[in-house]
């Protein structure tokens, strides 16, 4: 009898810990989304509603200038650079999971390592790359090319391939081989066995692949601003140069902008988990 | 797996069958090959490049001298200024991961109490804030910690200023210092060590809930009971049962906070306001206004060591999802 | 007649490992037959190398007199139903009947047709349209079946095929997959580690073990004509009785008893002779005349309804065994002394061979 009113006890005690937590976690967007349309002109200061952030925020040629605006450069950095991780990334799962061949362990360290390394690191790491790059290629190859939205693609590129191919790998190593087996066994050449039964069957992993490389494209601060040269702002890049100058309410507007890019990706990824969990349904 | 084109049927030997798996291994080879070069060329020649730079030599331009290889720049790690950053660093970082472990256990243990649907709920509000962008996470609290902000506002209406001017008034022996430190930043705690460990708090706790629920979730309930059939009070049934078995999560979620949080930079800048110099912005600096890239190049070198004997160890311990 | 499947010295090798080690084996058109050992006894290598799955380290590999042994699965006439049926997960049961049909080029239309066709045989007819995950374990395995059977191919391989059922359905799929197989006339090459399975529902059995081919034979030769000691062993249930080969009609056990034991062994060959419980009785002591017998004690008794099953002592092992449970039947309590006895017939003797 004490006991089950212990156990209760403490269940609610969790329970409470639990909101807490969620409170913790959603608080701050709330009162970011609140004060982006305060009128005051202290960021944390309530000052009547206004719009005025957002219009401010519109006109600003820096950042949504067609082309070269940073919301356009950030968009085109991402989906660039997730169109060439999904490939190259769900290439080396593929081989990682269905293959043995030479080399293969150091290529698996290779590959986790991007995603452990700190962003600093690898910051740091193409900092210093494509300096030495833009030397090597003026004294030896005998062309020039100067830091740009193609460098930051690149080392985009470079840590996006690692996640897609482990969220692709997880599902690869869920599927049953015997899947490939079968269609095989039942005339499929290898590249029908591919298209037929192994595609379909990772494509929600994939998608999850594309998403997340599309969110840490989007994301991403530190690497872009040592890979980026003049020309190459991406919206982070430009709203952490921002913040560091000195906050303006136009900050909180454009954070409320990322945050709802966040968001649509969100759901776009839980509408992929849900096709993930349709063709889970049979095993 | 191991099908090969052959036009023509023959009889099966040694030679085909080796013939066969050299193919498949070739097929394989070159799946990788692609990321292979992609790696080999952006990551790990820049790699390389970074631990070569860190035994050169700063030029008195700032430059790098590419030969006179010496180990200078590891030897500065010695200097106070730059152990101070260290250890500051490393504390900060140790502190985040303690807070995450003891917030997320009792969260994580709760979420797998809770029915299917309740619990996928739970988990997809995790998952949200780790999605979401996270320099507006961190700016988030920039805001909310401002001058005349809503913390302010609200440390001004409680009063409780004077609760932190009375404990800070105690004698040492009841507050050590550290508390007595820490104590006086709540009122105004933008530019504080406080404020950074708050924001590397709400940045990594997902990364610690997640594991956690995972390696708790796999735990047979029915172990719990068991240990409380065979006599053993819930606090002995926890730490004898529940903790041992959920270890892999914990050891997982705290490298997954720790080192990030070591590396951090972007929350110590926003809301440190650089006041408090971590690891992540004084190798930063090294390559801005200080100019010493081998410096800077050994510093990354010692910040990648940590991370990959933390990751080794934590995949010999036979931990496997991170 | 060409066999429909004839493996002539196949040998696989995984490295250093010999999983099938020079089998020869010749499997007849029409015939039900199956691969019995233990886990690990490479059955299942010898029956992914048929399909195509694995190639031989070396050996000739005939289907219908034609060598395959470099094929890959695709281009072989057979098909397999795999060990937890693999069906596509993101198709239905119409499409994942079609499927290889599709694969060898049909149209649409005709391979729909045949794989209704192939549906109703394995009496599923409706049930186009559910997904796999929507079906019970014996619907899955009737799909696989008639996802590979829709291909008429002409040897049929299944691999474990009932293990995954428990074990109303796997009687139920046991006749099924017998008629199946007597209404299409091609031979089932079946792997599985139930010697029951095998003994109730094969035409041959090849008994394997550490990859090795032990015996073929029909059940009756096999259960009755044991090649050597583990087949003996292996398939139901058997007392050993170590001894020597004495001459060609009496071994002498290791207790100095004579048995009269025929078997064509070379003079002190140690083998053993094999008496099922069911073929040994149990007497009182002194009761037992004419014909071979050992005495022991009863050390327990074990009521099965139908049988009690006693355990003797003999004086260097222990024995089963097994007496119908008859009106009048005489009782035996442990620790009484009495004498275990068989028809000369009865026993069949094994060497290690």
């Amino acid at each position: 009898m004490t006991d089950s009113v212990r156990t209760q006890t403490s269940q609610r005690v969790l329970g409470l810990h639990a909101v807490f937590v969620y409170v913790f976690f959603y608080a701050p967007i709330l009162i970011l989304v609140v004060f982006s349309f305060s009128g005051d002109r202290l960021v944390g200061r309530w000052g009547g509603f206004t719009f005025d952030w957002y219009g401010e925020f519109l006109d600003n040629e820096q950042l949504t200038a067609f082309h070269d605006g940073a919301i356009w450069t950030s968009l085109k950095v991402a989906a660039v650079s997730t169109v060439i991780a999904v490939v190259l990334g769900t290439l080396a799962a593929l081989s990682l999971e269905r293959f043995r061949f030479r080399g293969q362990r150091v290529f698996d360290a290779l590959l986790y390592l991007p995603i452990i390394i700190p962003d600093v690191t690898m910051g740091i790491m193409m900092l210093i790359f494509f300096s030495e790059a833009i030397t090597f290629a003026d004294t030896y190859l005998g062309f020039e090319f100067a830091k740009g939205l193609k460098t930051v693609v690149i080392s985009h590129i470079a840590f996006n391939i690692s996640f897609v191919s482990v969220v692709v790998r997880a599902r690869l190593a869920g599927m049953d081989s015997r899947l490939e087996e079968a269609a095989m066994d039942l005339y499929a050449t290898r590249w029908q066995t591919f298209a037929h039964v192994t595609f379909p069957q990772i494509l929600p992993g994939v998608l999850g692949g594309a998403l997340l490389a599309l969110t840490l494209s989007l994301d991403d601060v530190v690497v872009t601003q040592f890979a980026a040269g003049p020309g190459a702002t991406t919206l982070p890049v430009f709203v952490f140069s921002l913040i560091r100058r000195g906050v303006t309410p136009m900050i909180n507007a454009v954070s409320v902008v990322m945050l709802v890019a966040s968001l649509l990706l969100i759901a776009l990824m839980l509408l992929a988990d849900g096709l993930r969990s349709v063709a889970d349904k049979s095993s | 797996m191991t099908a090969i084109d052959a036009p023509e049927a023959r009889q099966a030997t040694p030679e085909f069958e080796a013939l066969a798996l050299r193919q498949e291994r070739r097929r394989g080879f070159l799946l990788a090959l692609p990321a292979w070069i992609y790696l080999f060329l952006f990551f790990a020649i820049p790699f390389g490049i970074v631990v070569v730079y860190s035994f050169a030599t700063r030029t008195s331009r700032g430059g790098v001298a590419l030969s006179a290889w010496n180990l200078a720049s590891y030897e500065r790690l010695g200097e106070d200024i730059v152990r101070n950053v260290l250890v500051r660093s490393l504390g900060l970082a140790l502190l985040t991961t303690v807070i995450c472990l003891v917030a997320a256990y009792p969260f994580a243990y709760y979420m797998t109490t809770r029915s299917t649907r309740v619990r996928n709920l739970m988990l997809v509000f995790v998952m949200i804030p780790f999605w979401t962008n996270f320099l507006v996470r961190n700016y988030a609290w920039r805001l909310i910690l401002a001058e005349d902000g809503p913390w302010n506002t609200t440390v001004d209406t409680l009063g409780i200023d004077s609760v932190t001017g009375w404990i800070l008034d105690l004698p040492s022996w009841i507050a050590p210092d550290v508390l007595v430190g820490w104590m006086a930043d709540v009122p105004e705690p933008l530019f504080t060590k406080l404020a950074v460990v708050l924001g590397l708090v709400y940045s990594f706790l997902p990364f610690m809930i997640l594991p956690l629920y995972a390696s708790i979730e796999r735990i047979d309930s029915s172990l719990f009971e068991a240990s409380r059939d065979l006599y053993a009070s819930a606090r002995q049934s926890f730490l004898r049962v529940l903790l041992p078995l959920s270890m892999p999560g914990v050891v997982a979620g705290s490298i997954l906070v720790f080192v990030p949080s070591l590396g951090a930079y972007v929350t110590p800048d926003i809301l440190g306001g650089g006041k408090e110099v971590l690891l992540g912005s004084y190798i930063v600096t090294q390559f801005g206004t200080a100019r010493n890239f081998p410096f800077g190049a050994s510093l990354s070198v010692v910040l990648m060591i940590v991370m990959l004997t933390a990751t080794i160890g934590y995949f010999r311990s036979g931990g496997r999802n991170l | 007649m060409t066999a429909a499947v004839e493996l002539m010295g196949i040998t696989k090798r995984f490295g250093d490992v010999v999983a099938v080690d020079a089998i020869d084996l010749a499997i007849e058109d029409g015939e039900f037959f199956a691969m019995l050992g233990p886990s690990g006894c490479g059955k299942t290598t010898t029956l992914r190398m048929i399909a195509g799955l694995d190639f031989p380290t070396e050996g000739s590999l005939k289907i219908f007199g034609d060598e395959v042994g470099t094929l890959p699965p695709n281009k072989r006439p057979v098909n397999t139903v795999f060990q937890s049926y693999a069906l596509f997960p993101h198709m239905n049961v119409l499409d994942n009947v079609a499927f290889g049909l599709r694969m060898q080029g049909l149209s649409k239309s005709a391979a729909r047709a045949s794989s209704v066709e192939a549906i109703e045989l394995v009496q599923l007819a409706g049930m186009e349209a559910r997904m796999p995950s929507q079906m019970s374990g014996g619907q899955q395995q009737r799909v696989a079946l008639a996802r590979a059977l829709v291909n008429k191919p002409k040897v049929l391989l299944l691999d474990e095929p009932l293990g995954a059922l428990d074990l109303k359905l796997r009687q139920e799929m046991q006749g099924e997959l017998k008629r199946l197989q007597q209404e299409l006339g091609v031979s089932f090459v079946f792997v599985t580690h139930d010697q029951e399975e095998a003994l109730t529902m094969s035409d041959r059995i090849a008994v394997m073990n550490q990859g090795e081919l032990l015996q073929v034979g029909t059940p009756e030769d096999i259960y009755e004509h044991p090649a050597n000691r583990f087949v003996a062993d292996f398939i139901g249930q058997t007392n050993l009785l170590e001894g020597t080969v004495e001459d060609s009609s009496t071994v002498c056990l290791a207790n100095g008893a004579r048995v009269q034991a025929r078997s064509d062994k070379a003079v002190g060959t140690s083998v053993a002779v094999s008496l099922r419980p069911e073929r040994a009785h149990i007497a009182a002591q002194g009761s037992v005349d004419e014909r071979p017998a050992v005495d022991g004690v009863v050390d327990h008794m074990t009521y099965l309804g139908n049988a009690r099953v006693y355990r003797v002592r003999l004086d260097w092992m222990e024995v089963e065994v097994r007496e119908e449970n008859r009106p009048g039947a005489e009782l035996h309590e442990p620790g009484t002394p009495v004498s275990v006895w068989w028809d000369p017939g009865a026993v069949w003797v094994v060497g290690d061979e």
